[in-house]
């Protein structure tokens, strides 16, 4: 095989895959924040009133 | 021994399952304005990168034209670096901290960091095969790199199984601990021992490497490094939606259980 065929291969397998795991991401995210409260997606909570992922008592 | 569970018992500033603001309030998503747009730049950064490294440099005087897979190769591992600092970052953290937040950070960075050990072990093997005429060879790099590999994905199993989260984060962190050193091997292991594979180009003494391929090896470390960035935030985000569903769950069944204790 030629050397085209391996740049080609390797270009496809991290472009490819880099595109492919972004997507799974997006979409896993998608999914799960439909099954939870908006007062609940929060990415960081400095409130003590809300629930957020904040330090164990 | 069962517990008997009182209404009492939660805490009052603690929504309950169903109330609050509606599901279907809010975004649908783990993107914000902010990580479009970094996500738009990163595509646009690969698209200049493949431009560069498939037609835009010229060919390399000893490599030929298998120097364009070194715009991707080194990137990946790279990136696999970053994620294994990041995860045994947030092991240390979570294991002194408890901090949930550490914990989710380095589940998210250890994934990634799976992910492009991955890419860098097949864009390696793609490379060696034209080169070394092999595709494997138990060289010192590959080997120590096949190991974090594997120690990857032993840390990703152990989050999948069953049981207390904090029992299971605190084990998780504890093998997290085990990545930034694996790293070194890694990394040092072409200056150690005599390899195959060759020692780091760009501190290399007498390497040449200049002007176009050096400026296309430098951009390809710019967009990898945006691209786990993106990476990173949305898949913590992920992280943080799986662990909210997982609490819901546990509220829901709590509320049940003083449901069916509640004399009518």
């Amino acid at each position: 095989m030629s050397n085209t065929f391996y740049i080609v291969a390797g270009w496809i397998v991290v472009l490819g895959g880099s595109a492919a795991y972004a997507t799974i991401v997006v979409l896993r995210g998608r999914a799960l924040s439909l099954r939870v409260p908006v007062e609940r997606r929060r990415w960081s909570s400095s409130s003590p009133n809300l629930p957020g992922p904040t330090d164990r008592p | 021994m069962t517990t008997e569970l009182h209404a009492d018992s939660i805490p009052d500033d603690r929504p309950r399952p169903g109330e609050g603001t509606p599901i279907d309030s809010g975004p649908h998503s783990t993107g914000s304005p902010a990580t479009r747009a970094l996500g738009i730049a990163v595509l646009a950064g690969f698209a200049m990168l493949a431009y560069l490294g498939l037609a835009g440099t010229p060919e390399d005087q000893v490599q030929g034209e298998l120097v364009r897979l070194l715009y991707v190769h080194p990137q990946s591992a790279t990136v696999a670096y970053l994620g294994c600092f990041f995860a045994t970052t947030g092991s240390v953290m979570y294991l002194w901290k408890r901090s949930v937040w550490w914990d989710l950070v380095a589940h998210a960075t250890a994934e990634i960091g799976a992910v492009f050990t991955a890419f860098a072990l097949i864009t390696g093997m793609l490379w060696g095969r034209p080169s070394w005429g092999t595709y494997w060879v138990w060289d010192a790099r590959l080997t120590s790199t096949a190991m974090l590999m594997l120690l990857l994905l032993g840390y990703l199993a152990l989050r999948k199984l069953p049981g207390d989260p904090d029992v299971r984060a605190r084990q998780s962190a504890i093998v997290g601990l085990l990545l930034v050193p694996n790293v070194i091997l890694v990394r040092q292991s072409v200056t150690w021992w005599r390899t195959l594979h060759q020692a780091p180009t760009l501190s290399l003494p007498g390497a040449q490497i200049e002007g176009l391929l050096l400026f296309t090896m430098m951009f390809g470390f710019a967009v990898f490094s945006g691209l786990f960035l993106w990476l990173t935030i949305h898949r913590f985000r992920v992280a943080w939606l799986a662990r909210q569903v997982d609490e819901l769950a546990v509220d829901e069944a709590i509320t049940a259980r003083i449901a069916e204790g509640t004399p009518r």
